[in-house]
């Protein structure tokens, strides 16, 4: 996938890039605002990470101006600016996800992602399936080998998220802020409480384990 | 509209202390206004009742030494001429059983009964053809040969003052009372006025929004100095409150930058190291440090946001009964692995103006601690009631509580009780949750739950404000 990267700390590019990079990327960068957007209009990325603190132009307008051209590539804001309002004035300028720095490179991969598979043309479904689990967004039932499962609602979309995902690492802020709609550390690993009861639910008696911890990132379901 | 206006203004009014202070300064004016006429009318009148006497006294005098020299006939003679000239002077020669010899009364007064005594009676007189009653003061005296004699004055005019004078007292202090009552009702609107901008713009700038200041008029009255040294102090805090928050985001950015490369470098080597090399464990526990570095870096970050007031502009209408159960359903699998049995009290809609997510999160603190010291097989409940001042929001649990005297260190930065040094956490979570009790302007309490912790967040009664915008709402 082609990914622009646009950040003015060098060291910080320099890893990111070659991050990327070594996960199967093909990157181009920028270190400033103008660059950044002149690339961003020019050529086709499948992605863009943007720093919201840029020289020439701050990271907001470049997607604001992006936008306005309709250009409407996934892009998410990688910032050192972390208070409450800082996200949601990235997400309203146009951004899809916000990461703030520090942060740990599987959780930007495994966001990135997220995001490209999200902008892969996603005719509704109204059914997800992986393996021999099923789920019928319709009528909120979870069946696994033609047995249905009891869930409750928040396990639902705990499954339906991860499903939606399914072959790709999900990571635990991922879920605490798309399952729970929480942008705080909760300290404690209440999400691995959650994930081990629904593995309980769809994955025991079952001779193929569907849902995976993958060590040091998250989770994946998966098939096989 | 107007009615409203009235109601909300007259109890305002009699409430300042200008028009208290109005109100005694007319009552002490008006009892001094009346004791002074009063007095003055006293002294007049007793000074007016002494000249009366004199004359009358000289009048006898002079009338007995005519009578010694010249008999009765020449004392009915001067009587008659005096009676006829007299104009205020009142004369009665009579004999000794009381008939008329000589004067211009009528008959002789009947209140009159003894001599040589000043006394004061009624004496009727004809005034354009009718029969009136007037007063005068005289004094009798008997002359030698049994003769009486009566002096005396007219002093109606004197009672027609005095009765002009206790009719229009009470009228004057009456007015009196209601000019002043009216003039101070309007001074103490204008005063009042004069406060309310001044509470107005102190109140806007405690609620965050630190541009606001105090209007100033044209009087340069002292009410202009103060709000002259008020925006002065204004000015201060929001100098001081930009400073602080300028020092805030820089350190939040010079820090994350190096703690970013740190965390990048490390994650780095560790990608590099061959899983199998010694050195691994050692890498993934520099991770593990640098990512406790980095959660209390952030909580130190999130605690001086909460405290600057910038949250403001995020405040909704939100249901705390709703914020209560989705918190506790994160919570629930969490305690139930610890076999701790974890109620929640359920309550209807309560309604607080407040930060979801910082609510949220100082809510999933106070449980995460009564999970984590709770022993197994505990209880911990979480309810929310109203109370006359508010909705308390509480978290009690059946584990070993705080001691009184830890209570208020507890909530104090980095402060962690001997008893949990070796669990996880960065000493921040009760901070953090004082921080956001602080931001709602509600008070966090720290009680015994017997055995336990109780711990409650206060929140005020919201004012039910339909349209207002929190100030720092971009």
């Amino acid at each position: 996938m082609r990914i622009l990267v646009v950040e003015d700390d060098l060291e910080a590019q320099r890893y990111l890039v070659n991050g990327l990079k070594e996960a199967g990327h093909v990157v181009d960068d920028a270190a400033d605002g103008d660059t950044g957007l002149t690339l961003a209009l020019s050529r086709p990325y499948d992605c863009a990470i943007i720093d919201r603190m840029l020289p020439k132009m701050d990271g907001l307008n470049i997607v604001a101006e992006m936008r306005e051209h309709g250009n409407n590539m996934p892009i998410l804001f990688l910032s050192a600016l972390s208070e409450v309002d800082d996200r949601v004035k990235g997400l309203k300028a146009g951004g899809d996800d916000y990461l703030t720095k520090p942060y740990a490179f599987v959780e930007l991969l495994a966001r990135i992602d997220a995001l490209m598979r999200r902008r892969s043309p996603a005719a509704v479904k109204t059914k997800l399936s992986v393996g021999d689990l099923e789920l019928d967004l319709l009528t909120r039932i979870a069946t696994r080998a033609s047995q249905t499962i009891d869930l409750q609602p928040r396990e639902f979309r705990l499954l339906e998220y991860l499903m939606r995902h399914a072959g790709q690492v999900v990571t635990r802020t991922m879920l605490l802020e798309s399952v729970w709609e929480y942008h705080f550390d909760p300290q404690t690993n209440v999400i691995d409480v959650h994930i081990s009861r629904l593995r309980a639910k769809i994955d025991k008696g079952f001779s193929a384990a569907l849902l995976h911890t993958v060590r040091g990132a998250g989770y994946m379901i998966r098939a096989r | 509209m107007r009615g409203n206006f009235l109601r909300h203004w007259a109890p305002g009014v009699l409430r300042t202390q200008a028009f208290r202070i109005v109100l005694i300064y007319v009552f002490v004016f008006a009892i001094s206004a009346t004791v002074l006429v009063g007095f003055t009318y006293w002294n007049t009148e007793r000074s007016l009742d002494a000249q009366t006497d004199q004359i009358i006294e000289a009048e006898i005098t002079g009338l007995n030494e005519q009578y010694q020299r010249l008999g009765l006939r020449g004392l009915a003679d001067v009587v008659v001429s005096r009676s006829i000239h007299g104009g205020q002077g009142l004369y009665m020669l009579a004999d000794s059983a009381g008939r008329p010899l000589a004067g211009n009364l009528d008959e002789w007064p009947q209140s009159v009964t003894r001599a040589n005594e000043f006394v004061e009676f009624e004496y009727a007189r004809r005034v354009q053809g009718e029969q009136v009653m007037l007063r005068a003061r005289g004094m009798a005296f008997v002359l030698v040969g049994g003769f009486e004699l009566l002096v005396a004055r007219d002093v109606d005019e004197r009672n027609m003052t005095k009765r002009l004078f206790t009719t229009t007292l009470p009228w004057s202090v009456g007015l009196m009372l209601l000019f002043g009552l009216i003039g101070g009702a309007l001074m103490s609107r204008r005063v009042l006025a004069r406060l309310e901008s001044i509470n107005r713009t102190s109140a806007e700038i405690v609620a965050g929004n630190f541009s606001r200041r105090v209007p100033l008029t044209d009087a340069h009255d002292e009410f202009d100095t103060l709000a002259e040294n008020l925006n002065r102090m204004f000015e201060r805090i929001e100098r001081l409150m930009k400073g602080m928050r300028e020092v805030a985001d820089s350190v939040a950015h010079d820090l994350r930058t190096p703690l970013n490369r740190l965390r990048n470098r490390l994650e780095e080597a560790q990608r590099r190291l061959d899983p199998q090399s010694p050195h691994a464990a050692d890498i993934e526990a520099a991770i593990a440090e640098t990512d406790g570095l980095i959660a209390t870096f952030n909580a130190l970050l999130l605690i001086a946001e909460a405290d600057s007031g910038a949250a403001r502009g995020a405040m909704a209408q939100i249901d705390l009964s709703a914020v209560i159960l989705d918190v506790a359903e994160l919570y629930a699998p969490l305690a139930e692995e610890k076999n701790i049995a974890l109620s929640v009290m359920p309550t209807g809609v309560l309604t607080i103006e407040g930060n979801r997510s910082l609510i949220s999160q100082a809510l999933a603190n106070l449980i995460d601690n009564a999970i984590k010291y709770t022993p197994a097989e505990g209880r911990i409940a979480i309810f929310a009631v109203e109370t006359p001042s508010g909705i308390d929001l509480t978290v009690a649990d059946s584990g070993p509580g705080i001691d009184t005297a830890d209570r208020t260190r507890v909530v104090e930065r980095f402060v962690r009780l001997e008893a949990s040094r070796n669990s996880p956490g960065t000493g921040l979570g009760l901070s953090l949750v004082a921080a956001v009790a602080r931001l709602h302007r509600a008070r966090l309490t720290l009680d015994d739950n017997n055995p336990g912790l109780k711990a409650t967040i206060s929140f005020p009664r919201t004012p039910q404000r339909s349209s207002k915008k929190g100030a720092n709402s971009e």
